[in-house]
């Protein structure tokens, strides 16, 4: 007994954590996909109806705006930040002496709730006594930022906060990246004569490209999450003007009683995920394996 | 003599993998058994198997004349030195040779006793209070085998423990293995790919390849007389010199013929062998083939030889020829009269040949 | 580090001032971005220190005319989140009770489980640790639904050791990844050897691999504690008035409808908020980079 037990700890030590994974993760996904399928509204029904609530979903103009905006803002966010932070990166490259105290600056936010984030943005895009308030005070009369209270351009304030918070951490990712190419080979350039910009652009960028790819995967979990920022910053207003799927799941999900709703929804989401996850994921496991 | 390792009909598989197939040794209380062969032979897995740190799919293994098949390897009563030497990283030297002790429940005073005689037999009691990231290579490597002596087990596994240190490090504590050796007594099981390890640390040499064991014997008997091809290539350096020849029967005994790519072939009449195949190897070591002028003996052929290249090496002279299609190396004495280019009549010794069938590759006398 | 300054001299003769050039405008870039980074924090700090009429009178970025603390003591405990007002000293403590428990038990299965999969290797510990993995991915609003039954019927809805649960279960696959990363580095001559000494399982964890694992554990921590601190969205959908964590109380806070909106307070709240992560980063700023990139990038 004793015997078996030695040689089955290991298992036994991973199996709680196994177990748990299952059912709390495989598990409740396929309890909402199940439940996505039903007539469900404040109470959960399992009988299977087929997709009428995919059908809802999509039929929802509130659903297609929080689904557009998902890709105005994804877009927007990844694109912005994957350059923004390349760039700071380059920077930073450049043997500054402040090296340390400016990345701690530009990482910070990264350390911030997005409640934090949301509301600190809130504060300075709001017309009245934020950014607008101030420019007009210094004499420029017709300078208009009100971004946030305009239903076409509020998503574009997701966009801002969601790149203050997130840009130093590619940044971070980048800088680590290009720091790990080969000194070899850059002296091998710099002797042949080529000029600084064009070793960026033709032999550093190009050998990191995994790491743009992990960027790109950790933006786009960050931007499918992006439930809090939207949240504090905006409410999802004005009206529904920056509802993203999170917040219209949840807003199904608690406020209106349509768990229907709220699991296609959510299975929506999932499957965005999925998309594109599942093939890194399977890349990076079989580089890893030992 | 009792066996202190028995191993019989050894089979090892990963999944649908054959790994070991049908492994049979025995050594006997003192013996110091090398396992040697090419990357991927399965000589490391073998040990691993004696420990007890892999499963055995087939097959049993004694150790001490008990049934140690299933038992885990804390209770088989071994010890081991690693390639890595795998010290305990956060633990000083003295803590990483009595851990084992500490494990098992020894009394302190025994502890302090047999750390202070292994420390003091392997010279490393200045070293006790250091951590392994502050020692040298060949430290490090003593506190391994410090490690493993403290148990004073029934065998002692060596898995390729010089293979790290650099070449004039590696001479040494070869050396000191040895003695160690001879000092204790011990049974050890060592692991190389190195044959001149093996070759000088062995009283008996396992040569593996493929999983497979190709020849069991002292150095001795694997020097002159491989069991196969393989083994003939892959012991001994410089190689053994493989050559294709043709044999035919005459009165005597039988005629060698070997062809020179320029110039007539040569003929070598065997007198100790007959019985051989029409197609044969020839395997002759380099110290074996030498100036006519120079050697004598009873069983000594000699043939004129196209040089190709001399190459002086301080104490001998290298002649490289073309025989029967191949490279062959003769050591010459570094007075040697050899020229690139010219003929010399060299001096075959054929009471110390082996013949090899070409298609099998295994051995005819 | 990618040294390439040497190649910045050009042949021509006006390289020197050029160069010179180029550093000044290179140092004015990083702090043009550094003033956009620190911006909102500036803001939040100077709004929290003025009253009302200066808010409404001044403008964004002017420091306070007259400091006053008085938004500060109502953030702590006068604001009202709905009902009470009891600002977010409550709220403040309820994180608290949820962090440590979250971060010292998600820290430690993870440890264990990432022990076992990258030391004990046994058929299928892969594919385990790969569905742990993708784990780590999903969005959890695919879980927010069943979840919040499974604690009705667990009987710790809306309650603090609910929070402490969803926490656990959800950074398994985080934690487990940081430590199985980090133990599949250590040779596995190293078990080995331990195990012929006559080490076992918990033994071998407990003398060599804990000892080693400060590094990452650092990292494991830091991670989780700003995970759990920093999370709104199981915090609004798992607790009940009484049980919120601080990123709730503060949106609460917020987006009160009611009475007048108070900024200074608002701001306050925020930087309380954010206090406990923030010192968590400056003080142990270089393992908090350290675990972001540790899953991310390769070798």
């Amino acid at each position: 007994m004793t015997k078996w037990l030695e040689e089955n700890t290991p298992k036994l030590v991973l199996a709680p954590s196994f177990i748990a994974i299952l059912v709390f993760v495989y598990g409740f996904i396929a309890w909402t996909a199940w439940v996505s399928m039903t007539r469900s509204r404040l109470l959960p029904k399992y009988e299977i109806e087929g997709f009428i609530q995919y059908d809802r979903l999509f039929a929802s103009p509130r659903w297609d705006t929080a689904f557009g905006n998902l890709f105005i803002f994804g877009t927007l966010f990844i694109v912005i930040a994957m350059i923004l932070g390349l760039v700071l990166a380059i920077l930073l490259d450049q043997n500054i002496r402040t090296e340390g105290a400016i990345r701690t600056i530009y990482l910070y936010p990264m350390a911030l709730s997005m409640i934090v984030t949301g509301t600190a943005w809130k504060w300075i895009l709001n017309p009245g006594l934020g950014l607008q308030a101030m420019v007009r005070g210094w004499g420029f009369e017709d300078f208009t930022f009100d971004w946030l209270v305009d239903p076409d351009m509020a998503i574009y304030t997701i966009v801002l906060a969601a790149i203050w918070q997130s840009s130093g951490f590619v940044m971070a990712l980048f800088l680590a990246g290009l720091r790990s190419v080969d000194e070899e080979i850059i002296k091998a350039a710099q002797v042949d004569g080529i000029p600084t910009w064009r070793v960026y652009t033709a032999i550093i960028i190009p050998s990191m490209a995994p790491i743009f790819l992990s960027a790109f995967i950790v933006l786009s979990h960050l931007a499918i999450k992006s439930f809090d920022l939207v949240i504090a910053l905006t409410g999802g207003g004005p009206g529904y003007a920056t509802d993203l799927p999170a917040t219209y799941m949840y807003a199904m999900a608690f406020s209106r009683g349509d768990i229907g709703q709220a699991a296609s929804s959510a299975m929506i989401m999932m499957l965005v995920v999925f998309a594109i996850v599942v093939p890194y994921l399977y890349s990076e496991l079989r580089s890893k394996d030992g | 003599m009792a066996n202190i390792l028995k191993i019989e009909h050894l089979f090892k598989n990963y999944g649908s993998v054959e790994i070991l197939k049908d492994i049979n040794v025995e050594i006997e209380q003192g013996d110091f058994l090398v396992l040697v062969g090419p990357s991927g032979c399965g000589k490391s897995t073998l040990l691993n198997c004696i420990a007890g740190l892999e499963p055995i799919t087939g097959g049993s293994l004694h150790i001490g004349g008990q049934d140690m098949t299933a038992v885990s390897p804390k209770d088989r009563d071994i010890a081991m030195v690693f390639q890595s030497y795998a010290l305990y990283p956060t633990m000083t030297v003295a803590k990483n040779i009595t851990f084992g002790m500490k494990v098992r429940g020894v009394d302190q005073a025994t502890q302090d006793k047999k750390l202070a005689h292994v420390a003091q037999q392997l010279q490393i009691e200045n070293l006790l209070k250091r951590k392994p990231g502050q020692l040298s290579g060949g430290q490090r490597q003593r506190v391994a085998m410090g490690r493993a002596l403290v148990r004073d087990p029934k065998l002692f596994l060596f898995d390729e423990p010089l293979s790290n240190l650099d070449a004039k490090l590696r001479v040494e504590m070869r050396t000191e293995i040895k003695q160690l050796h001879q000092r204790l007594g011990a049974s050890m099981v060592y692991v190389t790919h190195d044959q001149i390890e093996a070759m000088t640390l062995a009283t008996k040499i396992v040569v593996m390849k493929g999983g497979v064991i190709q020849q069991i014997g002292t150095p001795a008997e694997i020097y002159n007389r491989p069991a196969n091809l393989f083994v003939a290539d892959f012991m001994g350096s410089p190689a053994m010199n493989l050559i294709p020849a043709k044999a035919r029967a005459n009165g005597s005994g039988t005629d060698i013929q070997i062809a020179q790519d320029r110039g007539d072939p040569i003929v070598l009449t065997d007198t100790k062998n007959r019985d051989l195949p029409e197609d044969v190897i020839l395997g002759v070591r380099p110290e074996d083939i030498g100036d006519a002028a120079m050697r004598s003996g009873a069983h000594m052929q000699e043939a004129e030889c196209l040089i190709d290249i001399v190459e002086p090496a301080g104490a001998d002279t290298y002649a490289v020829m073309q025989l029967g299609g191949k490279h062959v190396t003769a050591r010459l004495h570094s007075e040697t009269n050899a020229a690139p280019g010219n003929a010399q009549r060299l001096a075959f010794d054929l009471g110390k040949v082996s013949y090899f069938a070409p298609d099998t590759g295994l051995r005819l006398n | 580090m990618a040294d390439l300054s040497v190649s910045a001299a050009s042949p021509t003769g006006q390289s020197q001032t050029g160069k010179i050039a180029l550093r000044w405008s290179l140092y004015t870039l990083l702090c043009l971005f550094a003033l956009f980074y620190l911006l909102p924090l500036f803001v939040m700090l100077t709004t929290s220190l003025k009253s009302l009429d200066e808010i409404r009178t001044g403008d964004l970025i002017s420091l306070p005319r007259e400091v006053t603390f008085d938004a500060w003591r109502t953030a702590w405990s006068g604001a009202c989140t709905g009902i009470q007002c009891e600002g977010v000293r409550p709220y403040f403590w309820n994180s608290v009770l949820i962090a440590i428990p979250g971060v010292a038990i998600s820290t430690l299965l993870g440890a264990m489980n990432g022990y076992v999969v990258a030391q004990w290797r046994f058929r299928g510990a892969n594919i385990i640790f790969s569905l742990m993995l993708f784990g780590c991915f999903i969005p959890f609003q695919v879980v927010l639904l069943p979840m919040a039954r499974v604690l009705g019927m667990m009987g710790i809805a809306g309650t603090i050791p609910g929070l402490i649960f969803v926490h656990v279960i959800y950074g398994l696959g985080f934690t487990t990844l940081f430590f199985r990363n980090y133990y599949v580095s250590i040779p596995a001559d190293l078990t080995k050897a331990a195990k012929v000494d006559g080490a076992g399982f918990f033994r071998i964890f407990w003398s060599i691999f804990l000892p080693l694992s400060l590094p990452i554990i650092v990292v494991t921590v830091i991670w989780q504690f700003t995970q759990i601190w920093n999370d709104f969205l199981f915090g609004v959908s798992f607790s009940q008035a009484g049980t919120q964590p601080v990123t709730v109380a503060l949106n609460n806070i917020v987006n009160s409808t009611t009475g007048v909106k108070e900024y200074n307070v608002d701001m306050a709240a925020a930087i309380i908020a954010a206090l406990p992560t923030l010192f968590v980063y400056v003080v142990a700023g270089k393992y908090f980079v350290r675990g972001l990139t540790a899953g991310s990038v390769k070798g």
